[in-house]
């Protein structure tokens, strides 16, 4: 009976590899104990704070006790400066519906935001091109600074401070885990402990603490990583001159692809993911050389051969014998004329995935599970795709007075978002590789690719 | 969780129509520290909390006009009968309920009282102790609001009895809730060869089939001593996904939502034909399997 059991257990997720055996956490008699919070989020950065506002806002928390851990200062973002600034994200309209639910867009559209209808994505070493546009012309997405979204949010996390305390300068340095709930004698909250001593207790820990996370190493989760050999430049450009800068660019290059995200009709935001050594040499050349790379970066053909225009040219005709409309007009893009002095900047790029997103009162989101490149404009959005996903679990288990903290629905929040998640991540990463080179056979065999993908609706629409 | 067993020696007094079994009692007190192991001999209890604490929660939310989503149950008194470790009285705490749980185990009571105790607000809300629903009737006529009686009457030893208890201690128009067992064919072969000797869903020897309850009996004897019956629903139990959901046949786990009558007069006496009852336990007797 009980081999039969033991079997039937083992064919359910292993739920006893998630119960960690780490250091105990000592008894206190309830006088002495720490603040209990039932959610305690690591993190304020957007998605750490986004998931703060998100449960902060949910009815079924109305009651309850949320923390939001920050290292760094209080921002304040009581007015945006005139210039733009060199972080900003490319938000998806259903990171935008994220956004809306717990009040913050509306502050997003009252300070700056610019929406863009097209994507239209080539090649360096060919004509392939593929345009992404949504039929009714809806915007395809918004690109949005990074100050922006926090100060929406800021205000958000303001106006329900009652439930949600936001611990600023207050970096978490260790954390210890609680044993499985039926050993009686230890707590069985997660502690908190934080740089200047004070002590959390919480029900749930939502690490949102970026590609490093403490949390999730402390937790002991096995993080596939790599760093790629690239970096990214970001500027702010001024264009040539004024237009319907209503769509995002990219351009792939041998050495990585060249980003231009509209900002506004006169300006647009650089995101340059090139090598190490070549990113060094963008940011110490002068002003005018750096703009002179730009407008070649996306103007030259160098790269293309005869050779791979001609299969390509092939190619193109022979769709349009079949599918007549299948190719799309080729739009140019704008050329530079400018750049913000202090714009430039570079960070180095790399990807990452947590093997497990969840554990006994843990769970991971943003960055923390995941990391990609940024080709894809995804980063971000991935990560308020957890906020969507987990807060929906968690709603649907506070209102079933279920314990915040119980692997039961943190397991479904895993599993639905590690099936998206892979697999988008993993074509990023196919993608990254497979313009990373001049080589022959696989240019053309990406042009075509490229080519096809953008005559195909179907595909198309997925993306 | 538990029923309600006749307690020994201490007791300076037993009601004589006592509902509380100390065979019963025996097999539970052995298992008092397991209750909170979600993996492990009840685990089909905590899933069972998925679907058993929504029916309670949208019945009373059905009959309530003032609530409020983040606290649906704020201001219901609750007692949940045969609490064993606490596991449906601690998800009505966080709801907002205030609970009352008994269980005669003192040992489960011990573990019910230590695992709520970290939690300041379910410490607060739920109050446990360790009785048989007969000894509170006296200081608690028509207290409660709503009572939960889940997976217990298949425990009790005179079922009437405890029934006629539960419409003491509730007030007039108050909910009563039973989860419990029928006594078919079926639950004999699931219910007990499968469940306990074979898969190990339910520690064996948990359950006899002799006390399960047929729906039909249970809804007379509810309807006989003051209730109205509004609700029964079947309910399944996947071993493989380990969940519950809700199904049309009652044949094997059933639910039972009841309401006290506001007009029911305490004194009178339901007018249960005896003679039925014994042909009816004499011809499920024949057809055990």
């Amino acid at each position: 009976q009980f081999r039969a059991m033991a079997a039937l257990r083992g064919l359910r997720a292993p739920l006893t590899a998630r119960l960690r055996a780490g250091p105990r956490a000592p008894l206190r008699s309830t006088a002495s104990a720490p603040p209990l919070y039932d959610v305690v989020v690591s993190g304020g950065g957007m998605v750490g704070s986004a998931m703060a506002a998100v449960l902060g806002h949910d009815i079924h928390f109305h009651d309850k006790k949320i923390a939001l851990l920050e290292a760094g200062p209080r921002k304040e973002y009581s007015h945006m400066p005139d210039s733009y600034s060199n972080r900003v994200s490319s938000i998806s309209p259903g990171s935008a519906t994220l956004l809306s639910s717990c009040g913050a867009w509306d502050h997003v559209c009252s300070l700056r935001l610019k929406p863009f209808q097209r994507m239209q994505v080539w090649d360096a070493c060919s004509e392939a091109m593929i345009v992404f546009e949504k039929d009714d012309l809806d915007d395809m997405g918004y690109i949005v600074e990074n100050d922006v979204i926090m100060s929406a949010l800021t205000k958000q996390l303001d106006a329900v401070a009652d439930r949600v305390e936001v611990f600023y300068r207050s970096k978490a340095v260790g954390y210890t885990w609680p044993l499985p709930s039926h050993s009686c004698d230890t707590s069985p909250w997660v502690q908190v402990e934080l740089a200047d001593g004070r002590r959390l207790q919480t029900k749930l820990l939502i690490g949102a603490d970026g590609h490093n996370s403490m949390v999730r190493k402390e937790a002991e989760i096995k993080n596939i990583e790599h760093q790629y050999d690239q970096s990214a430049v970001v500027a702010t450009l001024y264009l040539s001159e004024a237009t319907n800068n209503n769509v995002a660019w990219q351009r792939f290059l041998p050495t990585g692809p060249i980003a231009l995200l509209p900002l506004s009709d006169t300006a647009s935001s650089l995101v340059w993911s090139t090598s190490h050594d070549h990113a060094a040499e963008l940011l110490a050349m002068d002003e005018e050389s750096f703009v002179d790379s730009i407008n070649s970066a996306f103007w030259s053909n160098i790269n293309h051969s005869d050779f791979i225009d001609t299969a390509g040219a092939m190619f193109r005709s022979a769709i349009s014998l079949l599918k007549p409309s299948g190719t799309a007009v080729r739009q140019l893009p704008p050329s530079v004329a400018k750049v913000d002095p202090e714009s430039r900047a570079m960070f180095p790029l790399g990807m990452g995935h947590a093997t497990e997103y969840v554990q006994h009162r843990v769970a991971l989101i943003g960055d923390a599970a995941h990391r990609v490149h940024p080709l894809a404009g995804q980063g971000v959005n991935l990560g308020f795709g957890d906020i969507a996903c987990l807060a929906h679990h968690l709603s649907a288990a506070a209102f079933n007075g279920s314990d915040l903290g119980s692997l039961k629905h943190l397991l479904k929040f895993e599993t639905e978002r590690q099936r998206h998640n892979v697999s988008l991540i993993a074509a990023t990463d196919v993608l990254k590789r497979l313009y990373s080179t001049t080589l022959v056979p696989l240019v053309l065999l990406r042009t075509w690719g490229l080519q096809a993908t953008n005559a195909l609706p179907p595909l198309k629409v997925r993306i | 969780q538990l029923s309600l067993f006749r307690f020994t020696v201490k007791r300076p007094f037993s009601t004589s129509h006592s509902s509380v079994d100390s065979k019963e009692m025996k097999k539970f007190q052995l298992l008092a520290h397991k209750w909170w192991d979600e993996e492990g001999e009840y685990a089909a209890l905590h899933s069972m909390n998925d679907i058993r604490v929504p029916f309670i929660r949208d019945t009373l939310l059905s009959m309530s006009s003032n609530y409020h989503l983040g606290n649906p149950l704020s201001g219901i008194k609750i007692l949940d009968v045969g609490c064993g470790g606490g596991l449906l009285s601690e998800p009505l705490g966080r709801l907002g309920a205030s609970v009352t749980g008994i269980d005669p185990v003192e040992d489960n009571i011990r573990t019910a009282d230590r695992h709520k105790s970290f939690d300041p607000v379910l410490a607060k809300r739920i109050q446990y102790k360790s009785s048989s629903l007969e000894e509170i009737v006296e200081e608690s006529m028509e207290t409660f609001d709503v009572i939960v009686a889940s997976e217990v009457v298949e425990h009790v030893a005179d079922l009437e009895t405890f029934i006629r208890c539960c419409s003491q201690v509730l007030k007039p128009e108050g909910s009563l809730f039973i989860t419990t067992i029928n006594k078919t064919q079926l639950s004999y072969v699931l219910g007990i060869v499968v469940a306990e000797k074979i898969m190990g869903i339910v520690p064996e020897g948990t359950h006899e089939w002799e006390k399960f309850v047929p729906p039909e009996e249970l809804e007379h004897l509810l309807e006989s001593n003051g209730f109205s019956v509004k609700t029964v629903n079947g309910m399944l139990y996947n071993p493989l996904l380990g969940s519950w959901s809700w199904v049309e046949s009652t044949s094997l786990n059933y639910a039972v939502h009841a309401v006290k009558s506001g007009a029911w007069a305490q004194s009178h006496t339901a007018d249960t034909p005896p003679q039925t009852d014994i042909q009816q336990r004499s011809a499920t007797a024949g057809t055990a399997g």
